[in-house]
């Protein structure tokens, strides 16, 4: 039996993943709130209607997850703090970040992964002979067409016994900045590539030449030189522009996962092998200081 | 508190250019630049600071070789009291649970409150802290963005998820919890710092002094085969020429697209 925790629109992704894994395999959806997704499952296991904790998860599916199963997780932010946890009390394997499967032998499971920021792959063998638990990245797989009649089955009384020793108090939306990003046509976006602070200046002028917006990748927030509601990504803004222009981005997946609407997108990285050239229309290598005021004063002569 | 920070040595994915050896079993090793995973640095900062407002220790523990030391060392000229090292042969080949097996063994030698790791290092698995807190039966909390005091028994945390939104949480002591970039601005090290801590002992434990003999590639369910460069699709059409030359096709097509107003 393969099972499916659908926490969010994800789950048809992964119906389609255990459907490549295990075609024909009985598939098992299970969600606080996931009545809908009859048409894709052949049972929808309902929990009730709960924050998704997963302190309070982990216990409740090691109680009604048969041993020996497979269980798909979507690989985000709920995935990864369930996801570790529920392989050791399920005594099963756990294999994170999954981008390919390369079938199944006797009880090993072949997987692909990517490591250092989607600079290189690996093939991953996985012992699944006791279960396993897979995080799925989003988008690898497409999200799977209605082909079932399923049947739900309410498993809510299993939370009552349940004390998690974490407990949901809020969410907090992010904050909203002078400029909002995600309606800009065309965006300039820098990343760690820059170096320094005072490089950033290099980049504004550009944005100011073309009269674009500035937007950036996650370090130039972690590192406080831009705002929060300028960055781009999964934690971030999802930006629908027509030109994106990614400057010194390496392009991970959680980088590429907020730019939506297929932009024409030109990368400039000095590292020839950087991710974003995978992702990338147009790809310049260069180095941003020596490249960045040649482009702005060609930009400017071009007006 | 006493807290426990677990930090790794990488290869700084953002300093090198990654590559696949020859043979297909490894990354070229040859020239590259070696740190501490970005988010463990994160977790140790976070660390001091609790300390600093609360009391306590800081203690920092790392698997691997002397370049580990390196890396212990370093993170304890920034502020940490006390690093061990963990240094055997048996260990290497270890998957996500075995290397939590191996903390596991060094956070039951002391009485903590509280354990640190990064969020993810250069794997990108993000799964050694969740099977620790598993293995221990603690609780867990992934990507955590900020930490505060709740009362003697309890944390409030906020953890990073999706869109930039944070998720408020309490979650009682001890914990295991996962930290997220940005947290806090970690601390310069200079190498005064680094100087004035190289005297100091860190002790060196092996597979029998942790009495951990279920780690290591043999009892890993999990094991990478080779690493590889994918095929590409079309991937982006490079532009060559001088840095005049490209900033001229640049600009073209900058134009063409409608993107210079």
């Amino acid at each position: 039996m393969i099972f499916i925790y659908a926490s969010d629109d994800t789950a048809l992704e992964l119906a389609t993943a255990a459907e490549t894994l295990f075609p024909g395999e009985k598939r098992i959806a299970i969600g606080t709130k996931c009545n809908e997704l009859l048409a894709y499952f052949d049972e929808v296991w309902s929990l009730g209607e709960f924050y998704p904790n997963a302190e309070l998860l982990r216990p409740l599916l090691t109680a009604i997850v048969p041993s020996g199963s497979i269980v798909l997780l979507p690989h985000n932010t709920f995935g990864l703090d369930l996801g570790p946890g529920l392989s050791v009390k399920l005594g099963a394997a756990y294999v994170p970040d999954v981008v390919g499967f390369d079938g199944i032998e006797g009880a090993t499971l072949k997987a692909v992964r990517q490591e250092y920021a989607g600079q290189v792959s690996a093939h991953v063998h996985c012992d699944i002979s006791r279960g396993a638990v897979i995080t799925i990245r989003s988008g690898i797989f497409r999200a799977a067409e209605p082909s079932k009649t399923g049947q739900l089955i309410d498993h809510s009384a299993a939370v009552a016994g349940i004390t998690p020793r974490r407990r949901f108090v809020e969410l907090i939306q992010a904050e909203s900045g002078d400029v909002d990003i995600t309606k800009e046509e065309v965006l300039v976006s820098v990343g760690r590539g820059i170096g320094d602070k005072e490089n950033l200046a290099l980049v504004e002028e550009l944005s100011e030449a073309m009269g674009a917006a500035l937007a950036c990748s996650r370090p130039i927030v972690d590192a406080k030189w831009l705002d929060k509601p300028r960055q781009v990504g999964t934690s971030g803004q999802t930006v629908k522009p027509k030109v994106y222009l990614a400057l010194g981005i390496s392009g991970s997946f959680q980088h590429l996962g907020g730019i939506k609407g297929n932009p024409f997108l030109l990368a400039v990285n000095k590292n020839p092998k950087a991710p974003i050239f995978q992702a990338a229309s147009v790809g310049v290598v260069a180095d941003l200081v020596e490249f960045l005021p040649v482009l702005t004063e060609k930009v400017r002569a071009a007006k | 508190m006493e807290i426990l920070v677990c930090v790794k040595r990488v290869p700084d994915s953002a300093e090198n250019e990654i590559s696949v050896s020859s043979d297909g079993r490894d990354i070229k090793r040859e020239d590259l630049v070696y740190s501490v995973n970005e988010w463990d640095n994160y977790a140790v900062e976070e660390a001091i600071q609790i300390v600093e407002r609360e009391g306590g220790n800081v203690t920092v523990v790392s698997i691997g070789d002397a370049g580990a030391e390196e890396i212990v060392r370093r993170e304890m000229a920034m502020g940490a009291n006390q690093g061990v090292l963990i240094t055997d042969p048996a260990f290497e080949g270890s998957d996500g649970l075995g290397t939590a097996k191996v903390l596991k063994a060094a956070a039951n030698r002391a009485k903590y409150d509280l354990i640190l790791t990064g969020a993810q290092a250069d794997d990108g698995a993000g799964q050694v802290g969740g099977m620790l807190a598993a293995l221990l039966d603690w609780p867990y909390a992934s990507l955590v963005n900020r930490i505060e005091r709740k009362d003697d028994a309890t944390l409030r945390i906020g953890r990073e998820i999706e869109g930039g939104n944070q998720e408020i949480n309490d979650i009682d002591t001890p914990c295991v919890l996962s930290i997220q970039t940005g947290i806090n601005e970690p601390r310069y090290v200079g190498i005064r710092g680094i100087r004035k801590v190289a005297s100091l002992e860190v002790p060196v434990l092996d597979s029998a002094a942790l009495g951990v003999n279920d780690a290591g590639a043999a009892a890993a369910k999990v094991r990478r085969v080779d690493y590889f460069v994918p095929e590409l699709g079309a991937g982006a059409e490079m532009l060559e020429g001088s840095t005049e030359e490209l900033a001229d096709k640049v600009v073209g097509l900058l134009k063409a697209k409608g993107a210079i107003k």
